[in-house]
């Protein structure tokens, strides 16, 4: 049998490295459709999976594999899909209901131009606020933007464990930069990979209350199988599942759904931050844009500039904590993204106007090169 | 929620160790066929002592929809027209497993169609149970896949003009392994049929005909509940392996029921495993 875990050095795609994440994670069961650019990941489930002793099945469309995914993780398995916006849209009726019934689940999104079909091989970063509530009613979820290759492979690996922590579906928001970038990743030894499981119960069955939350405000989670006899539903429930159309009953549920991410956001939520600390100017990239951002902030502290760079890695919730550090010597606030404005609006609501904050957008599939983001910069604070 | 089978005292319903006794009363209309059902379903399973512990009951939304938050097993209510690939993930992560999907017409056969003919086509491991009253209930009785020609709806006023689905033949087309049909009279027979299916491997698939005497059969003046079973008992000629293209589904002339298709073709699962298997070999 193959190895889960291919500890070592490779030399490997974005997309592949997010694949032997998952793996590492403990994932055994992947559902997905073809899609540009995150077919890759796939196709490295359908190879590795049946050879590690998982699961691969390839769906009719986005909508079931999403709802394959969220069954799998009830039957008790570690479960993931992969896709792009276009998928993702098809998916948002199910991560409601992901959302609803509090299951562990990753979706990576390796996101390219839209809006609809777009530019299917080109970079973007357009799907910032999709992810953050492209589903209706009022819920949070959890996401994060790897910058690297070994990222791809690490943050999908965090992206599990948080998943497992706090029932909640979980993104990795991935540009096709990131997705189809070929660097160095290397792959830990086995037992030094940090792995969370879900809670389960301790209670006998006919003590068992589905949906009745600990402290953490997340319930420990039965799964199929296993003798509880539990039931889940869409539809708002109380603590034993069943369904009630009353204020208490969605009082009681919708509000904890929500703080269960809400309260726990210095448990979650990381960032990076490079030479922020005397930095009149700060730069907010995340992603492959971040690359860009990363050498032209070193270029210019290189010719005297005070510039630092603020590099979210959690993008929901959002570090808002750790950008008030990197801002707090800050006279301009630029946000470089790929899109016409999305992040911004989240940065502009932390930074609450005390100082600049400007947009950089890009729309065009390409990142800006160092050289160009400098002179957008310049053009902003001079 | 355990369910210990125990001996049945006196004036006990026999169902009741398979039935969630704190969700009753249910919330289905007085002479509606789901309620048959279900208690055919817990009946299949009671005359089987099948293993509850390994059922897992889904179902989408709707009347029928309802259905899984009935029985003291596990239960998973989905989004609208998604059990079926729920279910495929059950199965396939967990194949010890054994799925159940009881939905409506709407949901498996509208928004759901995509997702019952491929699972067919895989030939995954789960029973399907559709209830088909010709309508969406839930929402007030709007016409659906399955409404009859010239039917009257909230949402066919003047007489519906879509051509409908035949379930049956759409299920054994797609690669159903055992596919049925039986009205809400037959209780007896779709019993049997159950039975025969839960312990059937691959794409099972029961089309039961159900009335709605709320608002299909008020709209299009069939009369009380009680007066469609009638119909049914007029109508209804069983003609076992009849070629389901040809099982007519005519409330004017006639209801072929029967169990149309029983074959045998290798179960997705057990193709994955077999395959893993040799790959993990190597």
């Amino acid at each position: 049998m193959q190895k889960a875990v291919l500890t070592g050095e490779i030399f490997t795609q974005g997309d592949i490295a997010a694949a032997e994440g998952a793996l590492a994670a403990g994932c055994r069961f992947f559902a997905g459709y073809p899609i540009t650019p995150a077919t890759e990941i796939a196709e490295r489930m359908a190879y590795r999976l049946p050879r590690i002793g998982g699961r691969y099945i390839q769906m009719e469309d986005e909508i079931a594999s999403c709802t394959a995914v969220v069954g799998a993780s009830y039957s008790g398995v570690k479960s993931m899909t992969a896709t792009s916006g276009p998928g993702v849209s098809l998916m948002n009726e199910t991560i409601g209901l992901a959302v609803m019934t509090e299951t562990p689940m990753v979706l990576v999104n390796v996101m390219r131009g839209g809006p609809s079909t777009g530019q299917p091989t080109e970079a973007s970063q357009s799907d910032i606020m999709q992810a953050k509530w492209g589903s209706h009613g009022d819920y949070e979820i959890i996401a994060l933007i790897p910058s690297s290759v070994q990222e791809m492979f690490d943050l999908t690996i965090k992206a599990f464990n948080l998943s497992e922590q706090f029932r909640v579906p979980t993104f990795v928001l991935a540009d096709e930069i990131i997705g189809h970038m070929r660097e160095r990743l290397v792959i830990p030894p086995e037992d030094e990979i940090k792995i969370v499981n879900r809670k389960k119960p301790t209670v006998p069955p006919e003590e068992y209350l589905p949906f009745k939350a600990d402290a953490d405000l997340v319930p420990p989670m039965a799964t199929f199988g296993e003798g509880y006899h539990f039931y889940a539903t869409g539809l708002t429930h109380d603590e034993r599942g069943y369904p009630v159309m009353d204020d208490a009953a969605q009082l009681a549920l919708v509000p904890r759904l929500c703080d269960k991410i809400r309260k726990n956001v210095d448990k979650i939520t990381e960032a990076e931050l490079t030479e922020t600390e005397d930095a009149e100017v700060l730069v907010v990239a995340y992603g492959g844009e971040a690359r860009t951002a990363m050498r032209a902030v070193k270029d210019a502290r290189a010719k005297g500039m005070k510039i630092g760079l603020f590099r979210p890695i959690t993008v929901w919730p959002f570090p808002k904590e750790q950008l008030k550090i990197a801002a707090s010597n800050a006279q301009h606030v630029l946000v470089a993204e790929l899109n016409y404005g999305q992040l911004v609006g989240e940065v502009e609501r932390v930074i609450r106007h005390e100082i600049p904050v400007h947009l950089i957008p890009r729309v065009c599939g390409s990142p800006h090169s160092p050289d160009e983001l400098m002179k957008e910069i310049r053009r902003r604070i001079d | 929620m355990t369910t210990t089978p125990k001996t049945i005292t006196e004036g006990e319903h026999p169902i009741l160790d398979y039935i969630r006794r704190d969700r009753l009363p249910h919330i289905f209309c007085s002479a509606c066929g789901i309620g048959t059902v279900l208690n055919a379903f817990a009946n299949a399973l009671r005359s089987l002592n099948y293993d509850i512990d390994r059922l897992v009951v889904i179902s989408g939304i709707g009347c029928t929809g309802r259905a899984s938050g009935y029985f003291a097993a596990d239960g998973y209510h989905t989004t609208h027209g998604r059990a079926i690939a729920f279910a495929s993930g059950v199965k396939v992560a967990n194949p010890d497993l054994n799925p159940v999907v009881i939905s409506g017409d709407g949901d498996l056969f509208a928004i759901g169609g995509n997702h019952f003919i491929h699972a067919a086509r895989r030939n995954v491991d789960m029973l399907v149970l559709c209830i088909n009253n010709f309508n969406y209930g839930m929402t007030g009785g709007q016409m659906g896949p399955t409404t009859p020609d010239s039917a009257i709806t909230v949402t066919s006023p003047d007489g519906n003009i879509e051509h409908p689905f035949n379930l049956v033949s759409v299920a054994a087309a797609s690669g159903a392994v055992f596919v049925a049909r039986w009205t809400a009279l037959h209780a007896r027979r779709l019993t049997k049929s159950i039975e025969k299916a839960l312990q059937k491997k691959g794409f099972k698939f029961i089309e039961v005909i159900s009335p709605c005497p709320t608002l299909y059969d008020r709209y299009n003046r069939h009369g009380s509940g009680l007066d469609v079973m009638k119909k049914y008992r007029e109508l209804s000629v069983i003609r076992n392996f009849t070629d389901p293209m040809k099982a007519e589904i005519d409330y004017r002339t006639r209801i072929v029921c029967g169990e149309f298709v029983d074959t045998e073709k290798p179960e997705f699962t057990d193709l994955l495993a077999k395959q893993a298997e040799t790959l993990q070999q190597r």
